[in-house]
């Protein structure tokens, strides 16, 4: 394997990756704030129709991206509703989300475009064109750092920049700000928030409204970004992987981007090779493919290492005595 | 968020709180009837009553918690507004609630200024709150690293950081709410020392207790309520735990219990070696040694967590042990297929547990089914898959009666019943199949007054028949007046053995902080002291 191969898949990981640490970080901020959220696939999904389908009407790929950011928010709102303010179950209004962004956005597909419930190709100015970054061209030639840059950094949508720098700042809100103090007591212990004289539901509120926004992102991406329209189910479970990273992340931003690298690498691996020959036997492409939904089963199962999740995580807030 | 503080108050002597006519109803509940109050500034004041008098309810609506269906409160003789809890603490009032309000996974800092920081970012604050707590612990010995996570303070410190919290925030008036439930004496000590020095400093404070002898200690008033209302305001010093228990209770009490000299008879219960770890890995017991004789109450003092749970539950058949356990001579199995609760009462062991309503109640069953609950394989009661709701029944009524379980209606709720009510309840069933030997877990804890002297009766009604007695208990005041022989726990083992009147309070909370002989320290240093080492050693167990 040369060095060029390499830093394709890793490039590929990078990207792919993208979507997985947005959402990741989304499901952080949200779980931070003892709001569980099993519908950041929903969320994804309903952003990553609204965004195709506006960006396609538009033409602009910004417009696709205020509508994919609109809609997560929506569902966010509606899960708020639902997790806070009428104290409800959160796993179930999180299904029910991924239940309805699943069914409403091919309906909807099928209603506007009707080519079998998916948007149009998306080309020109719909999608985020990939971006070179200074002296890309003029370093390609340097040796081993060269390709590095210009392959591996240099030609990526805004996004994925986007996502990258919002790990240093999730990281520097949570443990260097106000509100980020704040937001980790109301998932430890919001009866501590509330006697502070602070309120619960107007942090948790935030909360969901942050994870919105960056579900927001993540779902646009991937029509947008990554792929060239929406199609059916084009989430295809990484809300869920998002989790899995989540907890194998132990709810912290830094490792949360490693969680995700790990993750994008197993698809970029899987998206690569179609069978890898290991001389003695074979490692089938389905395989390859399962790799990382077994990876995040192993995760939820609770086989690597000891996750603590927020202690008043998935609880609604009734003020005692 | 910086206050104000208004500096004429002292010579202007307007009470720094008055309420006014506050009621409070929650359904058809009046959980606070027309309470008027007024608390002058640099005193402690004490607010005693049973569970559920409407202490707590008052406190709350002056934190901000509830909202008053009517009445008015007053703050250094201003007419103030506590819509909610920032508006108490930017009128100068902390509260100390009985469960502490921190973040266990946050340090002490964090917690401190969590709601009061200065602005968006968080250093300033933190340097800012380090400079205000040492200041703090100087004035007040309020000693806590500051740096330290709350889950590996003890609950004294822990205590200490919710007190600092309401100091950072400037508060002038505090609330403390059954403060020294979860302390050792000795820790109760410098607690009261901490309040002293803030009574000198000028700053009010709200004591609410059940514990006659705090009050008495400490306070400059009392209030007393009953039943939602305020029945009495009295001078500390004019008053006597007597009156006060009678103003509490609305008739005369005994506090004191009545036994005669006990009659000790054969060994029921010898216990040797007796050793537990937990699924941590943490030993719990290690190597009880004690007996109980027939005709004989054996209290075990220690503040909780020590073991005396542990030992309780493997006596009562919940969790597996090694070492020997004799009952009347036989001994019994420990781990094995007998290990269980069916197989105890069959060997003649009672138990009432220390936590009635997880492990000697279920809440939402009616009482006779609670009643029934244990014993439901008696013949009477039934045969085969078979029951027989009546014989049930009159059963129940039978015992509700004969124990004044209020209301004696066998049909209600676990839940339903106060929890002096419920005690009985679980008392009744355990005492009334005649057990040899009766574990009972803080039989009064939670329990008002008047309950409290009916079940005491009972246990000593017990011991005079002739059975043995474990009383396992965190109420000092109950183990000296009730035990025969006193055996104090710390840490999994037992401590030392007296007799109660040989010795004293002082004596029993140095053997419950886990210090044999007299120390050549002040006790309170020697505690820390002892606490700090106990804890390197579990970090060090835990490392290991």
């Amino acid at each position: 394997m040369d060095l060029l191969t390499i830093v394709q898949i890793l490039d590929s990981t990078l990207r792919l990756a993208t979507p997985l640490l947005l959402a990741c970080l989304a499901g952080l901020f949200s779980e931070r704030a003892g709001i569980f959220d099993i519908g950041l696939e929903g969320k994804m999904l309903a952003a990553a129709f609204f965004s195709a389908a506006v960006a396609y009407t538009s033409g602009s790929v910004w417009l696709g991206l205020l509508a994919g950011i609109a809609a997560s928010l929506a569902l966010s709102a509606l899960h708020g509703l639902a997790s806070i303010t009428f104290r409800g179950n959160q796993l179930i209004s999180g299904v029910a989300i991924n239940f309805l962004a699943a069914g409403m956005t091919v309906l909807i597909a099928q209603d506007w475009f009707s080519q079998g419930g998916r948007t149009p190709s998306l080309f020109g100015g719909g999608r985020f064109e990939p971006i070179t970054l200074p002296f890309a061209d003029a370093l390609a030639n340097v040796p081993v750092l060269g390709p590095i840059y210009s392959e591996l950094l240099s030609g990526h949508s805004i996004l994925v920049y986007v996502a990258l720098a919002t790990v240093p700042l999730t990281w520097w809100i949570l443990f260097r700000t106000r509100f980020g103090l704040r937001l980790r007591a109301v998932g430890e212990a919001p009866e501590a928030v509330d006697t502070a004289g602070v309120s619960v539901v107007g942090l948790r509120y935030a909360a969901v409204g942050i994870c919105g926004i960056l579900c927001g992102i993540a779902g646009s991406y991937l029509a947008t970004g990554l792929q060239a329209g929406f199609v059916k189910d084009m989430t295809a479970g990484r809300g869920y992987i998002a989790l899995a990273a989540l907890i194998f992340a132990k709810w912290r931003p830094w490792y949360a981007l490693g969680a995700c690298l790990l993750f994008g690498l197993l698809q970029a691996v899987a998206l690569r090779y179609q069978n890898i020959d290991l001389g003695a036997f074979e490692i089938p492409v389905q395989f390859m493919d399962a790799l990382p939904y077994i990876l995040t089963v192993v995760i939820l199962a609770g086989f690597v290492g000891k996750a603590i999740p927020p202690r008043a995580g998935g609880e609604p807030y009734v003020k005692e005595r | 968020m910086a206050q104000e503080l208004d500096t004429g108050r002292q010579a202007t002597a307007a009470p720094a709180i008055e309420l006014k006519g506050i009621s409070k109803a929650f359904g058809p509940v009046q959980a606070n009837k027309d309470i008027s109050i007024r608390v002058m500034p640099g005193t402690i004041h004490g607010i005693i009553g049973e569970n559920g008098a409407g202490k707590s309810t008052l406190m709350s609506i002056l934190y901000g918690f509830y909202k008053a269906d009517a009445g008015e409160v007053f703050i250094n003789g201003r007419k103030t507004e506590i819509p909610d809890s920032q508006a108490a603490i930017a009128a100068g009032i902390g509260m100390v609630f009985q469960h502490f309000k921190l973040v266990q996974n946050f340090t002490v800092l964090e917690n401190v200024i969590l709601g009061a920081e200065d602005g968006r970012l968080l250093r300033p604050s933190l340097a800012k709150a380090r400079g205000v707590l040492k200041q703090l612990a100087e004035e007040y010995e309020l000693n806590v690293d500051p740096d330290a996570l709350i889950q590996d303070l003890s609950v004294g410190h822990q205590q200490r950081v919710e007190i600092l919290k309401a100091l950072y925030r400037q508060a002038d008036i505090l609330i403390l709410d059954e403060p020294t439930g979860v302390l050792t004496p000795a820790e109760a000590d410098h607690l009261f020392r901490i309040l002293d020095n803030l009574r000198r400093e000028g700053k009010t404070i709200i004591l609410i207790t059940h514990k006659l002898r705090e009050i008495m200690d400490i306070t400059d008033t009392v209030s007393v309520m009953r039943r939602g209302e305020m029945t009495a305001t009295v001078k500390t010093e004019g008053t006597s735990p007597e009156e006060l228990a009678e103003l509490m209770v609305g008739r005369k009490v005994l506090l004191r219990v009545e036994k005669k000299a006990g009659n000790p008879g054969e060994k029921v219960l010898e216990v040797e070696g007796l050793t537990v770890t937990d699924e941590a890995g943490v030993v719990r017991l290690k190597g009880i040694d004690l007996h109980v004789r027939a005709g004989e109450i054996l209290g075990i003092a220690g503040v909780s967590g020590n073991g005396q749970s542990q030992l309780l539950q493997v006596l009562g058949g919940i969790c597996a042990a090694t070492g020997m356990v004799r009952v009347n001579g036989a001994s019994i199995d420990l781990s094995g297929k007998y290990s269980d609760g069916q197989s105890r009462r069959a060997r003649g062991i009672g138990h009432v547990p220390e936590d009635r309503q997880q492990e000697g109640l279920i809440m939402d069953f009616a009482a006779w089914e609670n009643i029934a609950f244990g014993y439901h394989n008696d013949p009477r009661f039934g045969a085969g898959i078979f029951m027989s709701h009546a014989e049930m029944m009159a059963d129940t009524e039978g015992k509700m009666s004969r124990f004044d379980v209020r209301p004696p209606n066998p049909r209600l709720a676990a839940k339903n019943f106060s929890g002096g009510n419920q005690q009985k309840i679980v008392v009744a069933r355990e005492i009334e199949r005649n057990p040899d030997l009766l574990l009972i877990g803080q039989p009064t804890r939670g329990v008002d007054i008047g309950a409290i002297e009916f079940i005491h009766e009972q246990i000593v009604r017990l011991r005079d028949e002739g059975k043995a007695i474990l009383l396992v208990s965190v109420e000092l005041d109950e183990i000296m007046s009730l035990s025969d022989r006193v055996a104090v726990m710390f840490d999994g083992q037992i401590m030392g053995e007296r007799l109660p009147h040989e010795t004293d309070e002082r004596e029993l909370g140095l053997l419950m902080a886990g210090i044999q002989g007299e120390p050549d320290k002040p006790v309170i240093e020697a505690v820390d002291e002892m606490m700090a080492r106990k804890q390197a050693e579990e970090e060090a167990a835990h490392n290991g």
